[in-house]
Parts: structure tokens; sequence; C-alpha cells
């Protein structure tokens, strides 16, 4: 990729050899008009539209690649009534119901049909009836619907869920005469259009997918929309407000649409949630888990004055890491002068990880980000539930073919199988070296293989004679290609990394396929590293990789600002006497969540900053009000002043990367280009690292039992919080794979006794056909289920299940 | 059109001085003039015209609020909601561009999806003590449903005096007995309208 010149409308811009054009103008404030495109997906060329004339000839700009020196004409009397034409056959029995549809005023067949000048109509034909559809969450009119396939395109090639495809229409043929009558693009484009709508992929009645409703987001017009918004509002009456959303680490960028919540109540409500879906996409927690907030809460003089008292009795802050870096700092403070201990586990067990890396990489944090995950083409994934520990993640990977092994304990062996095939030999240290050779053994093994031989067959056949018409035997000689096996004897390099990370027998030929044409490679690592038993070893080793091989590295964090946590807190691992717990039990509970002593804004209605995966402080604004008190405000009458807790965001540790800035400088947006301006990246500063770059052996003593129990949270569920939200529904207790399922005796409903060596409890069973694999898995969003008391911090542990 | 009716700015030449004493200046002119009026008997003049026109039997004054003054079919006062005539339902769809239009922000709406998977109104409101009467929610309204009406009795007990939606709808007996009005101010079609529009060619 080069630098290049192309001249738009007689516009010089640079651009990157190989842009599609369409990108290159948008990126340049240059207006082409584009419906079926969506910037990070392939091209679909469904609606034509965005013709133009690239040295005389008409190309598509969607699909057509920048090459140095082009000259491109945006608008040409032809195109202007191709694009007119398209316009007009997109409104050919299109309802003239804009008033009660909910994308008014947001829609583009509005907008294009205004902007093309349609004042009157040419084409015609017979309707289908096309009835209305309920699939769940998402509401399909297919008499709205102009069959721009972006939101199969979407679920193709950003979810990755594939849950949408296009269904015949049935109906009438278009009219010949129109063949000739129409501008060209134009027809071609009805004649697509008229032969499609949208279905489901399932061929159900019912949608069965990750439920992220990106398709009804990037709809154009009202086909799609989210069942719960239907007819509540319409778009321009709705303010937005730019945040971040609060439910994972990838730090989305999302606005909350509000509103007063009715004609007798003046309180705003949050009616949906949008984003930029040209340049991020969202899952199902973060769109439809909104309505968290901790509401009707006011300033109860009583309970502020226990609070504080509880603060000056108590020696240990207990929370959790979804929290904003400013009450992270609070709480930092507060420590330095009154000595509390900040317990949390599971930002401690990432701190470590993180420094014991930082031993080996010399640098504070890891070396990528999800946007280069995204542009890599080989990725491996170790050691998270990627689906539900971090959806965006997910996104960046889709596409690529991953093996998933649900193999608890063996991290340390996948990561020695990385270090053994893609890291520089030469340059790794001996001893690894050598260790990684002890694997690898040539064996002959016997190949069967096929090859085809040509075998010559005399036939004989009855012919007739035609000089005495008499009927005469004749040979003749036919070859023919026949297939046969034979045995050979091969010497292949036998690596008994693949048999300890269990990897299928073919494993190792179909990875050589996969890598043939692969040249950037990715490492996601997640939480099941950083609570590992050997946790200090696989950071070590994940360091090594990313030194020695090719490998880009991110980790992510386990929670919504597990990162922050980690980067501005000194947390330790034992409780004192007596606890405040910040949305998390303790002797006196502060929450969000409306259940504890203390009543806490949610997310949702604070402002503050949040550290994301792509080592960015992404800040986030208030949607709603809240009438109560705040942790600032505790800490303000315990000695530690500001006046808003945003006071804090330029008081960030500027020795952990963060910046010196205020909260009320930082950005939130997306330029046309796809730019994240979004708050600031920390600087990944280089940290004194050891020169011992030792890492520990292959631990073949730790094994879990055969019944093995995951602890990881349901798709579009992180939280307590989002377990809130009413719009996600999903049912708590025990997952079982349907596998599972299948091979035990259980049924979904029951009720079992799950016990460990830690402890028990009791769930019921519920059947989640997006879990693969033989695997059961405990949520942790449901804090009636408890389900922390069978693990030890570890995300894996073995336990028996039996019913009640 | 000539402009010369609007070129003479010379305003003295049609107008004449009223021929009004001097006001007093000095307090013994002040109790002259008391005395003056007092004793006139100006007060009997206007007692005798009460008396005669009592006794005439022929009077002019309307009857306010037992007899009201005729208004124009354009006058615009307290909104209603018309009805469909041939449904009798009512014809507001919720579209919201009242809400929208309206300049001193007093119209609301809430919107849900009835059984019938139809936008339903679940509430309109109209705070008359904003509204100014403009006729923008009558103008803008597509469907004809919002006109103003011939009702200008305001007077409430507060400020905030709202109109609900089933105040303003038309009632549907009166709908029945073909008494609903269309509005002829803001809003209403214009004659030939059909002339003027163009049609969309139909594979019917």
């Amino acid at each position: 990729m080069s630098e290049i010149t192309i001249n738009i409308d007689g516009k010089e811009i640079k651009t990157q050899e190989g842009e599609y054009l369409l990108n290159a103008a948008r990126a340049n404030d240059i207006f082409i008009p584009a419906i079926c495109y969506l910037t990070r997906c392939s091209p679909t060329l469904a609606c034509r539209i965005c013709l133009v004339e690239v040295d005389g000839k008409q190309v598509y700009a969607c699909n057509a690649k920048a090459k140095d020196g082009m000259n491109i004409t945006t608008t040409t009397d032809a195109i202007k009534s191709e694009r007119r034409a398209i316009m007009e056959v997109y409104d050919v029995n299109h309802p003239l119901q804009c008033g009660v549809c909910d994308q008014s005023g947001e829609c583009e067949l509005q907008n294009y049909t205004l902007e093309m000048g349609v004042d009157s109509q040419s084409y015609s034909i017979k309707d289908v009836e096309r009835k209305d559809k309920d699939w769940g969450h998402i509401h399909y009119n297919p008499g709205l619907c102009i069959v721009c396939e972006r939101c199969v395109t979407v679920c193709k090639d950003m979810i990755g869920d594939n849950s949408l495809k296009t269904v015949p229409r049935g109906g009438d043929a278009l009219d010949a005469e129109y063949k000739d009558s129409m501008p060209k693009d134009a027809y071609s484009m009805w004649n697509k259009l008229n032969k499609s709508l949208i279905g489901l992929t399932s061929g159900e009645e019912m949608l069965d997918c990750t439920s992220c409703g990106e398709c009804a987001s990037v709809c154009p017009v009202g086909a799609l929309v989210d069942t719960h918004f239907i007819y509540k509002s319409n778009s321009w009456e709705l303010k937005q407000i730019p945040a971040t959303c609060g439910h994972c680490s990838a730090g989305c960028q999302i606005s909350y649409d509000v509103k007063h919540a009715s004609i007798a109540n003046p309180e705003d409500k949050i009616y949906r949630v949008m984003n930029e879906w040209n340049y991020v996409s969202l899952c199902g927690a973060g769109r439809y888990g909104f309505d968290y907030e901790n509401a009707n809460v006011t300033k109860d003089e009583v309970a502020f004055h226990k609070a504080v008292e509880a603060f000056k009795k108590a020696d240990t802050i207990k929370f959790t890491s979804t929290i904003t870096n400013e009450e992270a700092l609070i709480l930092e403070k507060l420590k330095e002068n009154f000595g509390y201990k900040l317990v949390n586990n599971e930002a401690l067990a990432f701190q470590t990880f993180l420094k014991d890396y930082s031993q080996i990489s010399g640098t504070s944090l890891y070396g990528s980000n999800l946007k280069e995950i995204a542009q890599s083409n080989f990725i491996v994934s170790v050691g998270t539930a990627i689906k539900s520990d971090n959806p965006n993640a997910r996104y960046s990977l889709n596409n690529s073919l991953t093996v998933n092994k649900g193999a608890a304990l063996q991290e340390e062996s996948v990561l020695y199988l990385l270090l053994d095939l893609f890291a520089d030999k030469e340059k790794l240290p001996s001893e690894i070296s050598a260790y990684l050779k002890t694997f690898h053994a040539t064996k002959t093994i016997t190949v069967e293989e096929t090859i085809k031989e040509t075998i010559i067959e005399i036939v004989k056949t009855m012919k007739m004679n035609e000089e005495t018409g008499l009927e005469e035997e004749v040979e003749e000689e036919k070859s023919k290609i026949v297939p046969k096996k034979i045995s050979k004897e091969v010497e292949v390099d036998d690596n008994k990394l693949f048999e300890l990370v269990g990897a299928p027998k073919d494993f190792s030929e179909t990875l050589e396929k996969l890598l043939a044409k692969k040249d950037s490679f990715s490492l996601v690592v997640g939480a099941d590293l950083y609570a590992h038993p050997h946790a200090k070893n696989l950071a070590r080793l994940v360091a090594l990789i990313e030194k020695y091989s090719e490998f880009k590295l991110v980790m992510i964090p386990s929670l919504t600002n597990s990162l922050g946590v980690a980067l501005i807190n000194e947390l330790s691992s034992d409780e004192g006497k007596y606890s405040i717990g910040y949305n998390t039990k303790g002797d006196f509970t502060l929450s969000a969540l409306g259940d504890g002593d203390f009543h806490m804004p949610a997310m949702n209605q604070q402002e503050g900053t949040l550290t994301s995966i792509n080592k960015r402080v992404n800040p986030t604004n208030a949607a709603l009000s809240y009438g109560g008190y705040e942790l600032n405000d505790i800490a303000s009458v315990l000695g530690i002043v500001a006046k808003n807790t945003i006071d804090y965001t330029r008081e960030l540790p500027t020795a952990k990367g963060f910046k010196a800035q205020k909260f009320d400088t930082l950005p939130n947006h997306y330029t046309n280009s796809g730019e994240e301006v979004r708050g600031y990246e920390l600087e990944n500063l280089a940290v004194p690292h050891a020169e011992d770059e030792s890492v520990e052996k292959i631990d073949s003593s730790l094994s879990l039992g055969e019944s093995l129990i995951y602890l990881v949270n349901p798709v579009r569920q992180f939280s307590v919080f989002t377990n809130k939200a009413t719009n996600l529904d999903e049912v708590s207790g025990v997952y079982m794979s349907e596998e599972f399922l299948s091979k035990s005796d259980f049924n979904e409903g029951e009720s079992v006794r799950i016990k460990s060596d830690k402890g028990e409890l009791v769930a019921t069973i519920v059947s989640d056909n997006k879990i693969a694999g033989n695997i059961v898995c405990m949520p942790t969003f449901d804090s009636k289920l408890n389900s922390e008391v069978l693990f030890s911090g570890y995300r894996f542990t073995s336990a028996s299940i039996e019913r009640v | 059109m000539h402009n010369e009716q609007f070129n003479n700015r010379n305003v003295s030449e049609s107008y004449f001085l009223v021929d009004i004493e001097d006001y007093p200046t000095d307090g013994w002119g002040r109790f002259k003039r008391v005395v003056k009026r007092t004793f006139r008997g100006e007060l009997f003049v206007g007692l005798w015209v009460v008396l005669r026109e009592m006794i005439k039997f022929d009077i002019h004054t309307i009857q306010y609020p037992q007899e009201k003054m005729p208004i124009g079919p354009r006058y615009r006062a307290v909104h209603e909601m018309k009805r469909l005539w041939e449904s009798g339902t009512e014809r507001c769809i919720g579209c919201g561009l009242c809400e929208k239009i309206c300049i001193s922000d007093c119209i609301r709406i809430d919107t849900k999806i009835d059984e019938n998977s139809r936008k339903e109104v679940s509430e309109y409101s109209i705070n008359l003590g904003r509204c100014i009467f403009c006729g923008y929610c009558a103008e803008v309204c597509p469907e004809l449903a919002i006109t103003h009406g011939g009702r200008y009795e305001n007077a409430s007990e507060q400020r905030e005096h709202f109109v609900m939606f089933e105040d303003m709808l038309t009632p549907i007996d009166a709908l029945k007995a073909g008494k609903q009005l269309e509005f002829e101010g803001f809003g209403a079609i214009t004659p030939h309208e059909d002339e003027r529009v163009k049609k969309t060619p139909l594979s019917y």
C-alpha cells in the first residue's frame, strides 16, 4: 500500500492505493450517495447508486479501487438519470406512511428521494402480499424493505452469526418494455430487488442468534426495528448523549437516546442505544441493556451519615471493576490517606499478570489493539470465551477460522505450541529452544495415497458389418482412468505438543493449509490465564511469544475497567475486619443496583472515563439524572475534596500512561474516514525488565476431573447490571450445551445440586445452543445464584452434578 | 397596483384637532371642573338613555353567554380532533409533526403499539397556557386530523389549562349526525388540488 493522489470532481485528494473510491471520497468530505455499502464490510452492489465516472467509464465507487492519477466525476447527466431512476424504483410500492414509521426523520429512503428530487413516479409493478413478521427482539416489516441487504451483510461480515439471508419474493416479473426504456443500472438493480426479501437462515419463525440488534441499526428504512422501540418515539424527539458502553472492556462508543418518559413524567428516560454502525458494532448487551439506572434516589442525609461513619470504621474497601477511572482514583486517594485495603481480586489477577508480562516485554502494556487484530489474518485466542467475554473482540476476529478447544489447564501447552510454531528459535533463549526440541521426533507413518492410473481395456462389442450386413464381434481398445490406493511410508515431524493441547489428528495439516497465505498474526489472551494457577509462567510465555514471533498481542481485561483499576489502584488480596463493599457485598454495601445500604449512581448516570481493551481512555456522559449522593460526596466529607468527580480526570497517574487532560476536553466521536477520535490513548511506557527470560516447563501434574464447569456468562450478559435491564431476559441457571445434555440424563428445567471442593449450590438447568462442546457453564450475572462459591479464582473447576 | 397612496406621507391632511378644553393647571381650575361635572347631571343623562331603551324593548346587545356571535370558519380557537367520515375512527396517526412544529412547545404525544400492531396515540395533550393559536399544527397535519375550532372560551382556574385528546375529538354521535365540520383555515385542502397532483402509475 502506498499513498497516491486521485482527483475527485477537480479536487486533488490523497489516499491509499487499493482503497475503495467511496471510502476515499468520504474521508475527504466528498459526497457520493450510497445505500447498500457498509464501511467495514464487503461491497454488496445491491443499490448501484454509488455510480461514478472514472476516466470516462462508469464504475461503482463502493468496489472500484483507487489507482494513482485517477480522474473521478461524481455526477454526470447519465449518472443523474440512473440515480433518479434507482430512487424511483425504490419508491415503487413503498407505503407512504412515513407518519407512523419509526425510521421517519433518519430514513435514507426519505433522504435520497428528496436528494435526487423524485417528484413523480414512472414505474410500477403489482405488489405481492408482504406480511409483518415478529422475529423476537427484531420486528421485520417487509412492506417497507428495500432489500439493500445491509442487514444480511452486517450479520455475515461483521457479527458472524449469518442469521439473515435473502429469500424469494414471488410475484410478477418486470414488464419487458422497461428493459429498453429504463436506464441500464436501475433496471438490473430493480430486477434483482424484485425477486427477493429478507428471511431467516434457519428457516424458523424466531431469530436464534447472539441478538446484537445490529441488523436493525443498519437498516436504512423502517423494515427492521427493535421490538422494544416500535412506535415509542420519533427519532427527532430524542436527544443523543455520547457515551461509552459500561458493560465490558471493549468500551464501544454508543449514544443514549433520551426523551421525557411520558406526558405525565417529565424525567428523562433512555429509549434506545445507537451506534456509529459504520465504525463500531455493538453486542446485545450494549444495545439492549440500557435501563439499569438507579432511579428515584434522593439525598438521604441519615443514610449519608451512616455511610460516612461506616467509612470511618472500615479498614477495607471491596469493589468491582465496573467503576470509572475517576472513582478508582478516589478510592486510591482514600487508601493513601486512611490506609484502607483495596480488594478487587479479579483486577488484582490482571494487574499481577501485566506485571509478570512486563518483566520480559519491558513495556507496561500489551502491544496491540482490536483494530490491528481485525486487520490481521491469523488469530489465536487463548483462555477466553470470546463471544461473551468481549463481543467486540469477537467481531474483529470474525471470519477467521477458529479451532475451539474447551480444554482446561492446557493453556501452557497451547502457548508452548505457539512458541514452537512461530517463534524465531535462533533468538529465543537457548534453554527454551532446547526444551521445545524435546517435543519433536521423527516418525515414519504410512500414508495412503490415491493415484490415478490409466488402464487399457480390451472391450468386445457387437458391430454391424456394413459390407456383409452381419453382426460381428469387434475388439476395441479403450483407455480408462481409475483411482488406485497405494500405501507409502513417509518420514514426518511428530510434534507432541499437538497431542498435549488435544488437537484433532489432522490438525497440523489443517494448520499448514491455513497458514499458506497468512502474513499478519495476532494473539488474544483472556481471563482464564490471569487466574490460572500458573498465571506467572503464562504471562512470561505470552511475553516471549510477542517478543520472539510476529504475533501481535491483546489481553482482554476481564471486566469493564479492569485495565484502569489495574493501573490506578494498589490492590491487596486479604480483607480486614470491617469492609465497605462498592457494588459488591461488604459489611456496609454501597450499591448502584438499589439493594445495598447506600445508593450509588449507575454507569449511565455518571460522567467519567473508562479504560478499554484498546488502551484508550474513553469519556462517558451521564444520560440520566441522579438525585442522590455519590462516592465523591463521601470522599469530600472525609477530606478528599473535589467539586465534581470528573475533576480527577486530569489527576490520573501519568506515571502509568494516563495524560493530564481535563474531562471536558476529551472528544468522543468518529470522523468520516472512520478514525476514532475518542479520549486519548494510554502511553505504553517502557519499564525496567529483567534479563532472565526463563519459563517453567509444562506442568503435567495439573489436571481437573472429567466433569468441568466453566465460569462464563451467556451471550448478552456481563454483570448484575445487564441482569437488571428489562430487555435482556436471559434465564439464569446452570448452562449446559446441547451436546452435554444429550449425553447426560439431565433435562432442561430440572434443579441440580452442584458440588465442587470449594462449595456447593443448587441451580436450574438451562439448555444453551450457543455453547459448543461438552461443557457446563455457570454465569456470574445473577447475584442470587452466587456461583463464585464453587470457584477458587480460576475459571474452571471440576464438580459433581446431581439431581435434587 | 399604484403606490401613490403610500408615497404621500403628509398624514396631517385628513386629520383635524378635536375641540377639547385645556386641562386645568391650578387648584382653582381643578375645583371648578369638579363642581361642573358634579352638578351637570350627566349621570341622569345616562340613566335616561337606559330607561328609554328599556321601554322601547328593541334590544341589540348579544345575550352572552346564552347567545354567541357567529364566528368565521377560519377562526383559530381551541383545537379539535377530527374523525374519518367513513369509519368513524380518529384521523390522528400519531406522526408527531404537530409536536415538532409547535413553536410554543405546548403539544406532547405519547405513542405505543396497539393490539393490532398499529401505532396508537396513548396520550395527547395541548397546554393551552402556552398555546398561541398560531395554526402551525393544523397546517402541518398530514391527515387533517388536528384543526382549530370555534370554542374560544378558555377561562380556567389555573394558567396551565390542558386540553386532552378525548376532549378535542369529535363525539361519535356528532359525527354520525353529520355535524363534524371540516376546517377551512390553515392546512385545509385548497380548491382544485386534484388537478395539481401528479398521479403514480399503478399495475392493478
